[in-house]
């Protein structure tokens, strides 16, 4: 009996979950990179909270991307290494399914668990808790939207040896509109004001990205397959 | 239908037309450069606010409109590629990309001589200045993705998959810094390229523009043929051109 | 298997890798039972030629056909039927035997456990279906890629020198599992160095540098 595309999706995501619980370094170690990178910058400016307050957003909305590359890198490098990613790409499915199934995977454990975090962070940081409901809705778009963009970038680079640094020169250009949204909305939120219009920015680029970054990566992945 | 078009995109078709259309090119650049440059720099009236620098416009305007008038050119050559596999289309984006981030480069670097009697200093985090420096890195993604790649064939197609992601993103980076600008200045900045300009500063300004178009194509056809030809180079034509 | 026995034609396949003509105009038709045996000095291109055939590599020049139909228009359902081999025995490390061929021949067709256990045991693995793939020796590996292979239930197998690193018992077992195939009207490309020690007759294609 075939096997349709909902089902292969269901399938992969239970593959790339199984994998990467076997691996909980790899799933811990962007999360540890979040946490030192945030510590830096009080440490470099200075421990006042007040000042610090008005670099939260900032610094947050920064480590969170740069945290969210360093794990996007592995999307198909380790399927491509050891040649299941050419089982996958043979399996019948279209390269969509494929690319949908592991990046949502990715997202749910890069991305998820970042905004799970992310309070944690932004206590040091001085953010009032009140906005942490924006700034955690907002990363969890921004975390989403950063994986499809990278999903891009890492089909584009999984063939090339130190493809890593390429990816970031690649994805980081175009992720800084979802810098400019994500910490304007948390910045607002903090200071009292409604994030209502950076947030529907966020989502429109989520919806934007989420429809169109499949066929794009699955584009990349064909060229860098061959 | 399709075989005329993909006769005009045959290797020694582009290549000859390109070599034929380069001294043209040449010859209009030179001259509606040559226009603008005198018109603009000695005959047009001085900025009642700016002075004699907003001269620096007939070079800052071209260059950032060509930066992202290359960077259209490049997409659409390497869509055309994708999707067609016509291989002059890689040729084409290849050549395009360089001259491209030449010119927004030369638009950083003007902008900010500018930027230097207008704000008081070389750098300010003007709303096109910022999109222009984003696309100056789009452009470096496109190429360096190009270069690592050691079977050229792939990094063509990964660069053209790349050119394309990234002309969608251009008017979303565009729209997002001045939004971005707006909350934090409130629209101080000053603005280029007003349509209310006078007659006497806006002529030598189109032909500055007309000029440099010139130019872009000019070189992109110099380029274009380097590019053909070291795609070329097993083939018999190439052989018959170099030798003959 | 289909009952109207599909064929795969390569027409004029033309690649070039970089500077390299690797296949230059190569053109053979295979039929369901037949198996054909490709073979040839290194870098003549057989790899490349079964990645050709598989659809991940699109050619330069010239088409392969299946039924009658370009694979890249019928590409899911020519993917379906097809079971690639690669010459690494592409297996994740972190995963048992099992949940490999799980995911592997699960996204092919709906498959139990049972049946992939079974598979398992008929290449000699079974006791090891519980086990991580990284700590299996590499005739292991390549006895669960076989596995894989049998539990797809493809009717064009496409093998990239799967006699390596079997031993005298693993590469009888392969041979008989060719000859079942070829028998139920499968057909098979198997890229190898020695000859096919096969109780049926087989074609050969030699390609030259």
């Amino acid at each position: 009996m075939k096997v349709g595309p909902f089902r292969a999706m269901r399938l992969i995501l239970r593959r790339e979950l199984s994998l990467s619980f076997r691996r909980p370094d790899q799933l811990l170690q962007p999360l540890m990179f979040f946490l030192i990178v945030t510590t830096l910058f009080p440490l470099a400016l200075s421990p006042e909270l007040s000042l610090l307050r008005d670099m939260a957003p900032g610094v947050l909305w920064v480590a969170a991307l740069l945290s969210s590359l360093l794990s996007i890198d592995s999307l198909f490098k380790g399927d491509a290494d050891d040649g299941t990613l050419e089982q996958l790409a043979l399996s019948g499915h279209s390269l969509s399914v494929i690319v949908i199934a592991k990046t949502i995977a990715h997202w749910l454990v890069s991305g998820a668990a970042l905004v799970a975090m992310s309070p944690l962070v932004a206590t040091a940081l001085g953010i009032p808790a009140g906005a942490f409901a924006t700034m955690m809705f907002s990363l969890a778009l921004g975390t989403l939207t950063l994986s499809w963009l990278g999903a891009i970038g890492a089909g584009l680079t999984v063939g090339l040896r130190r493809g890593s640094v390429l990816l970031s020169l690649i994805v980081l250009p175009l992720a800084m509109p979802l810098l400019i949204f994500g910490a304007s909305a948390t910045d607002r939120a903090i200071g009292g004001q409604s994030p209502a219009g950076a947030l529907y920015f966020l989502a429109a680029l989520c919806v934007f990205t989420s429809t169109l970054a499949p066929l794009a990566a699955s584009v990349a992945l064909r060229i860098t397959l061959e | 239908m399709w075989t005329w078009f993909y006769r005009l995109a045959s290797p020694p078709y582009v290549y000859r037309t390109a070599a034929a259309l380069t001294p043209w090119f040449f010859a209009g650049a030179a001259l509606m450069i040559g226009y603008g440059l005198v018109d603009g720099l000695a005959f047009a009236p001085p900025d009642y606010q700016q002075g004699d620098a907003f001269r620096i416009i007939y070079v800052h305007a071209p260059s950032a409109w060509l930066s992202l008038f290359a960077y259209t050119l490049m997409a659409v050559a390497g869509a055309i590629a994708l999707i067609w596999r016509i291989k002059v289309g890689y040729a084409v984006a290849a050549a395009a990309a360089p001259i491209g981030a030449s010119f927004t480069l030369a638009a950083l670097v003007t902008g900010s001589l500018w930027g230097r009697p207008m704000w008081g200093t070389y750098w300010a985090w003007d709303p096109r200045l910022t999109s222009e420096l984003i696309l100056l890195f789009l452009y470096f993604g496109v190429i360096s993705l190009r270069q690592a790649f050691e079977d050229p064939a792939r990094g063509d197609r990964a660069a053209a998959l790349l050119g394309v992601v990234g002309v969608v993103n251009v008017p979303i980076v565009h729209f997002s810094v001045t939004w971005w600008n707006s909350l934090h200045q409130g629209g101080t900045v000053m603005r280029l390229g007003k349509p209310e300009m006078p007659g006497s500063m806006l002529w030598p300004l189109l032909a500055m523009l007309a000029g440099f178009m010139f130019f872009f194509g000019a070189v992109l056809c110099m380029r274009v043929r380097g590019e053909v030809l070291s795609r070329e180079r097993q083939s018999a034509w190439v052989r018959e051109a170099v030798i003959s | 298997m289909q009952a109207d026995a599909p064929e795969l034609t390569v027409d004029k396949v033309h690649v070039w890798r970089g500077e390299r003509h690797v296949l230059r105009g190569l053109s053979f038709q295979v039929e369901s039972g037949q198996l054909l045996h490709i073979w040839g000095p290194n870098g003549t291109g057989k790899t490349t030629l079964l990645r050709v055939v598989c659809g991940l590599l699109r050619p330069e020049q010239g088409q392969v056909a299946w039924a009658g139909q370009p694979i890249e228009h019928i590409r899911s359902d020519y993917q379906a039927a097809l079971a690639y081999g690669s010459h690494e025995a592409a297996l994740k490390g972190d995963l048992t035997a099992l949940e490999n061929l799980r995911y592997a021949v699960g996204l092919k067709r709906r498959v139990g456990d049972q049946e992939l256990r079974a598979a398992l045991d008929r290449t000699g693995v079974g006791a090891c279906a519980d086990l991580p793939a990284r700590v299996l020796s590499a005739g292991q590996r390549r006895r669960v890629a076989m596995a894989r292979v049998l539990a797809m239930r493809a009717s064009v197998w496409l093998l990239d020198e799967p006699f390596a690193n079997l031993d005298a018992v693993g590469s009888a077992l392969l041979a008989r599992m060719l000859e079942e195939h070829a028998d139920l009207g499968g057909m098979a490309l198997v890229v190898a160095h020695q000859a096919l020690d096969l109780r049926r007759p087989v074609r050969s294609l030699e390609l030259c540098a």
